[in-house]
Order: structure tokens, then C-alpha cells, then sequence
């Protein structure tokens, strides 16, 4: 027990040391990459102003905001103002920059929770069918509408469903976490969940099909492998084998793919919140990029570091906590 | 001196095929197992012994009926008495014809020891399971171990008291003992003899000719997919003047005690099988109708042979 906990101890430590060396790298590369960029912050912050500035003012902000420093000691600056939490602020939205990803993360948080799950008890049933009928009609059928959606570009398969069961059906709202015309207040539960729909499936079917074709291949192996035959061999029957091995050794590689799909799921909201106008952290980032507003891009890039990071650090602590061959071993 | 009981497994004409697909849109059918005739009686060691890749181990799945989905079975299979068929298959087998493969690869990784053992029927048999560990020397923790801490001899010990927990009449053992030290090995040969005793029937599919030897009662020469003799263990002692058939004899002469002497050539591989008796093309007896057709099972001196020219 004592070992068990200073196991988890070491691993937390070393997990969050690698954490910080990777948020300090990624930091310094994209900012390094925006510094290289044609974007002129300066002259994007004045845009936005939309009044005229005398050149004599124009130096004033940019002595203010030290553009013209070296871009290392810029780049110091702006790190130090990280380490005290200050991501500086949104030029678009004028406001703090951590506070726009708080916000904006909460929405995103529900529409990628929605997604994560939809994708994995999707992605899981179908990748046990197809494994359990292998190369036979659900098989085949099934398999190649996998490579159908992963072939299809996403955001055009969410137009599609936009169009079908939003205009064509009217099931769903076009657009949008809630109705247009009442205080945020006044959104109940069930309408945000009626606006999450849509998006929420359009973004898993992103990502089942590579959880599906996976947990296929990995049962196939399974169903191959030595210790089923021997289970056929003691009178277990096809299902009786699913449950008791099958299960059993496709769980964990599914699991750690689930949560090392953070990455595709991020990227996935940025298309699927840009095609529904869904208010999260995926269509900041577009509005960010298009609009050259630096501090926000470089925050929404730093906290998508964070959040794909975390996602493979669960997948590795969950690897030690459910395989007992690791388990064991540790111990 | 077992043959007037009834058989408890008989095999008559066996053949495996597999399909294959070739080039274009061709199939072939690969014959792994041809006409294979054998007989298992209670309380018999039944040893099969014969080259790697002669299709042993498909014999074995073939009894219990679980080859893979291309293979073809023809023939004839009994079990005590009745013939065996798919469904009978299904329902005796790890009830009644128990498997003990080779190794901790067929256990799955991820389960422990204990209620694998215990096995897929309810109510659960542990406290007989764990009566049957302790008879078998294995320690009371190993029921919570995984597969991967057990060491050979305990994985050993375990997969053998899967069929011993299974009540099973016959064990088909599927080369128990590759990669085994010698004593190790004579451990768990004698484990599978001390169930013979207790008249259970035991199938030995190995490739050690010598311990074999030592432990079985009848000896199954396996050549190129098929039985070419079977014959009392007691005849191997006595030297090749007591075999029957010409690949038997020059097996006993390339024993390392007896002369260590190859015999020329190369066992034919499944695809290439010559037209009729596999051993026709290495064998100094053959005549051109061994060349042309198989020749039958007969019994020579209480064995059975498949040679024209046994005597």
C-alpha cells in the first residue's frame, strides 16, 4: 500500500515535470512562429479601435506595448506574466484572456463530453460487432461505412446533418448552445442539451470510426489468439467469450485510445463549433486566427496543449491502475 | 492387451483441408491430414509422435471440433461408440474431452489463475478447484496470481487441473513438454500417466520420441499428415526388427541412442504430398504401386501399419 502510494507519487512527479517542460516548449515555438508571422499585433489592436491614430501615438503604443525589443526578451516578458496567470488580454473581445477560455471551455467541455462518450459507446459497440463477425455481412458492410465517414470530410458530413435535420426536419436548432432571444438565465437544461445534439454527434462521428476499426482489429487478435482457442476448447461458447475474454483484453486499448483521442476531439470542435456557430473554444480559435488576435491564440494554444497532455497522462496512470501485469510488477 | 474393451475414441479415414486462396481467384485445398486412422482405449496413454509441422496439432482440434472456419473434416469420428458430431463435439468438449495445451499462452493474460480454473460453468467449482491445487503442490496464493507470475511448472500445473476439474475421460495433451527441463518434463509426463491409471485416456501429442516412450502404452508414428504405424510402446524398446513400418524403423535408428543415422531426404510438405504413400520417395521398400496408391491400414503382429510391405 505505502509503495503503491509513493509509486503514484513518482509518477505524478515526473508526469508534471514533463508537462512543464512541454507547455515551456510549446510556448516558446508558437510564440517564436506568431513573432515570424506577417501579423502585425500592433496594427490589428488599431484596426479594432476603428478611429484614426496620429503616427506619434502609433509609436507611443508600440514603445507601451515594447514591440520593438528583442524578440527574447518579448517572449521573457510574456512568459513571466504566464507564470503569474496573466494570459493578457483578447483584442477582440477586450476582456482577460484566461477569462474567455474559462467561458468559452465550459461550452466546448460539454459538447466534446457529449462527443467523447457518443464516440466511445459507438465506436466500441460497432468495433465488437464487426470483430464478432468478421469478414461476414455486418462485417463488411459495416467496415466500409467506417471508411466512408473517415473519407468524408467533417465539416461538410456536418452540413449535411445541419441541413437535413435542422433545416430539412427541423428536429434540431440551426445553431448556436441556446435559443436566440432569452437571457442565459432563463436556458433551461434541456434546451442547451436540444442545441449540444447535432454538433455534439457530428463531432463523434469524427472520431468512432478510427475507435471502432481499432477495437475490431484488437478483438480479431483476440479471437486469434491461443487462450481463446483454449477457452473454445473447455465448451465456451462465441459469447460466453466476448464476455469473458473478449471484454477483457480490448478494454484497455480502447481506453487509452479514448483518452489519447483528446487531441482529434479538440481539433474536431474547432470544425464542428465553426459549422453549428456553437459558442466554444473551437470557434474562439477561428475567430482568434482570423483576426490576428495574438494573445488569445497563443492562450486557446497553450490550454489545448494542457488538455491533449492530460488526456494521454490519464491514459498512461490508467494503463498502471488496470494493467495487472503493471500493476504487479510496480509492486 | 487393452483391445478387447471398447474403444473409447475411434478415428477412421480422418482428413483436414484448409482452402486457400491462390493466385487470381483460384482456391486450393492444402490436405493436412489424410486418412488418418487411430484408436484410444480406457486407461491408455496413447502417444503421438511425429516431426513439427506434420499436423499434429490439428488432430487435436479436429477431435474437439475447433479448427478455424476454412478447414474441411472428412471422415469418421466415435466416441464411445457414437459418432461425433458438431453438436456432440460442442457439448463434450471440456466436459468430457478435455485439452491441456502447451503453455501460459493459453491462459488469458488479464484473468487470474483462480477463476480461470474455475472455468465458464456455474456454480463455480472452487472449493474442488482448490482441493485440486493443493493435490497438485500448488500454493494457496496462486489462485490470485495472473498468468504471467507463474512459473513453468505452476502454469503447467494449472492448465493440467483444468481437465482434471473437468472430470474429462479423455485429455488430448498437445505437446506438454517443449522447452521444459528433463525432470520437469518427467513431472508432468507422469502426472498425465497417473490419470491413465485412474482410467482416464490420454492422447500425448509430442515430438519427443524418448519420453514418449517412457510413458505411453501404444506409440502413433505420424508422417506427412497421416499415421503410418501404431504399435505398443514396448516394440520401440525392442529395436526395429519389432516395428512394422520403414519410417518407424528409420525414426528408432536416428535416436541419438540407437545409431543417430539420418534417413535420406525430406518429410514432403503439406502442399506437395506425393500421390501415394507419403513415405514412398525416401523408403528402400518401395515398388511402383506405393508410387500409385496409398496402401491400406493392416494389422501386423497387434499393431496397425500402413505399408504394403510390413511384415
Amino acid at each position: 500500500m505505502r509503495n503503491s502510494v509513493l509509486r503514484m507519487l513518482r509518477i505524478f512527479l515526473t508526469s508534471g515535470a514533463k508537462l512543464a517542460a512541454l507547455l515551456l516548449a510549446v510556448s516558446v515555438i508558437s510564440f517564436a512562429l506568431v513573432s515570424a508571422s506577417p501579423v502585425d499585433p500592433v496594427q490589428q489592436y488599431l484596426l479594432s479601435l476603428g478611429t484614426a491614430v496620429s503616427p506619434e501615438q502609433r509609436a507611443e503604443i508600440e514603445a507601451y506595448w515594447g514591440v520593438n525589443e528583442p524578440p527574447v526578451q518579448r517572449c521573457l516578458s510574456w512568459l513571466a506574466g504566464l507564470l503569474r496567470g496573466n494570459l493578457g488580454e483578447s483584442a477582440i473581445y477586450r476582456r482577460p484572456v484566461a477569462d474567455i477560455i474559462g467561458e468559452r471551455f465550459v461550452n466546448s467541455l460539454a459538447l466534446m463530453l457529449c462527443a467523447w462518450i457518443l464516440s466511445a459507446v459507438i465506436g466500441f459497440g460497432l468495433g465488437c460487432l464487426m470483430g464478432m463477425h468478421r469478414d461476414r455481412l455486418p462485417d463488411r458492410v459495416l467496415k466500409k461505412l467506417c471508411y466512408l465517414l473517415s473519407s468524408v470530410p467533417s465539416f461538410w458530413l456536418g452540413l449535411v446533418l445541419l441541413l437535413v435535420f435542422a433545416v430539412g426536419l427541423r428536429w434540431f436548432p440551426v445553431g448556436f448552445s441556446s435559443p436566440i432571444g432569452i437571457l442565459s438565465e432563463d436556458v433551461t437544461v434541456g434546451e442547451r442539451l436540444h442545441h449540444l445534439i447535432l454538433p455534439a454527434f457530428t463531432l463523434s462521428l469524427m472520431s468512432f470510426v478510427n475507435i471502432a476499426l481499432h477495437t475490431r482489429q484488437k478483438l480479431i487478435d483476440v479471437l486469434n489468439s491461443d487462450y481463446v482457442l483454449f477457452a473454445k476448447a473447455r465448451g465456451e461458447g462465441k459469447w460466453t467469450i466476448l464476455r469473458r475474454h473478449g471484454l477483457r483484453n480490448i478494454m484497455l486499448p480502447a481506453l487509452t485510445l479514448q483518452f489519447a483521442s483528446f487531441s482529434e476531439l479538440f481539433g474536431g470542435s474547432v470544425i464542428a463549433e465553426n459549422v453549428f456557430s456553437y459558442p466554444g473554444l473551437g470557434s474562439a480559435v477561428s475567430e482568434a486566427g482570423l483576426s490576428s488576435d495574438v494573445p488569445l491564440l497563443l492562450g486557446i494554444t497553450l490550454f489545448s496543449a494542457l488538455f491533449v497532455c492530460a488526456g494521454n497522462m490519464i491514459a498512461n496512470l490508467l494503463y498502471g491502475v488496470m494493467d495487472p501485469q503493471m500493476r504487479e510488477v510496480g509492486e | 492387451m487393452t483391445q478387447e474393451k471398447e474403444a473409447l475414441l475411434e478415428i477412421r479415414d480422418l482428413s483436414v483441408s484448409f482452402r486457400r486462396y491462390g493466385r487470381g481467384l483460384g482456391q486450393t485445398e492444402l490436405n493436412v491430414i489424410s486418412d488418418l486412422h487411430l484408436t484410444v482405449f480406457p486407461g491408455e496413454v496413447v502417444a503421438i509422435a511425429g516431426s513439427s509441422g506434420s499436423g499434429k496439432s490439428l488432430l487435436a482440434a479436429a477431435v474437439l471440433g475447433i479448427l478455424p472456419g476454412n478447414a474441411a473434416v472428412r471422415g469418421h469420428m466415435r466416441y464411445r461408440g457414437r459418432e461425433l458430431s458438431a453438436e456432440r463435439q460442442r457439448e463434450l468438449r471440456g466436459t468430457e474431452i478435455a485439452l491441456v495445451p502447451q503453455s501460459v499462452a493459453f491462459l488469458d493474460p488479464l484473468m487470474k489463475v483462480g477463476r480461470q480454473a474455475d472455468g465458464h460453468r456455474k456454480p463455480y467449482p472452487t472449493g474442488k478447484r482448490r482441493a485440486l491445487f493443493r493435490r497438485l503442490g500448488l500454493p494457496e496464493e496462486t489462485e490470485r496470481l495472473y498468468p504471467f507470475q507463474l512459473s513453468g511448472g505452476m502454469a503447467r500445473r494449472v492448465l493440467v487441473s483444468t481437465a482434471l476439474l473437468a472430470g474429462a475421460a479423455l485429455i488430448i495433451a498437445d505437446e506438454p513438454t517443449p522447452g521444459m527441463s528433463l525432470e520437469q518434463a518427467l513431472e508432468a509426463l507422469s502426472m498425465f500417466r497417473e490419470m491413465a491409471n485412474e482410467g482416464k485416456s490420454v492422447l500425448l501429442i509430442t515430438h519427443d520420441i524418448d519420453l514418449a516412450l517412457a510413458f505411453a502404452d501404444r506409440v502413433a508414428v505420424f508422417y506427412a499428415g497421416t499415421t503410418v504405424e501404431t504399435a505398443p510402446a514396448a516394440d520401440f524398446r525392442r529395436g526395429p526388427e519389432a516395428l512394422r513400418h520403414p519410417y518407424s524403423r528409420a525414426l528408432w535408428r536416428a535416436l541419438p541412442q540407437n545409431g543417430f543415422q539420418p534417413a535420406g531426404g525430406f518429410q514432403p510438405y503439406a502442399g506437395n504430398l506425393p500421390k501415394g504413400c507419403p513415405f514412398a520417395p525416401r523408403c528402400p521398400l518401395r515398388t511402383a504401386e506405393c508410387e500409385e496408391k496409398m496402401p491400406p491400414v493392416t494389422r501386423v503382429r497387434g499393431g496397425e501399419v500402413r505399408c504394403r510391405h510390413a511384415t
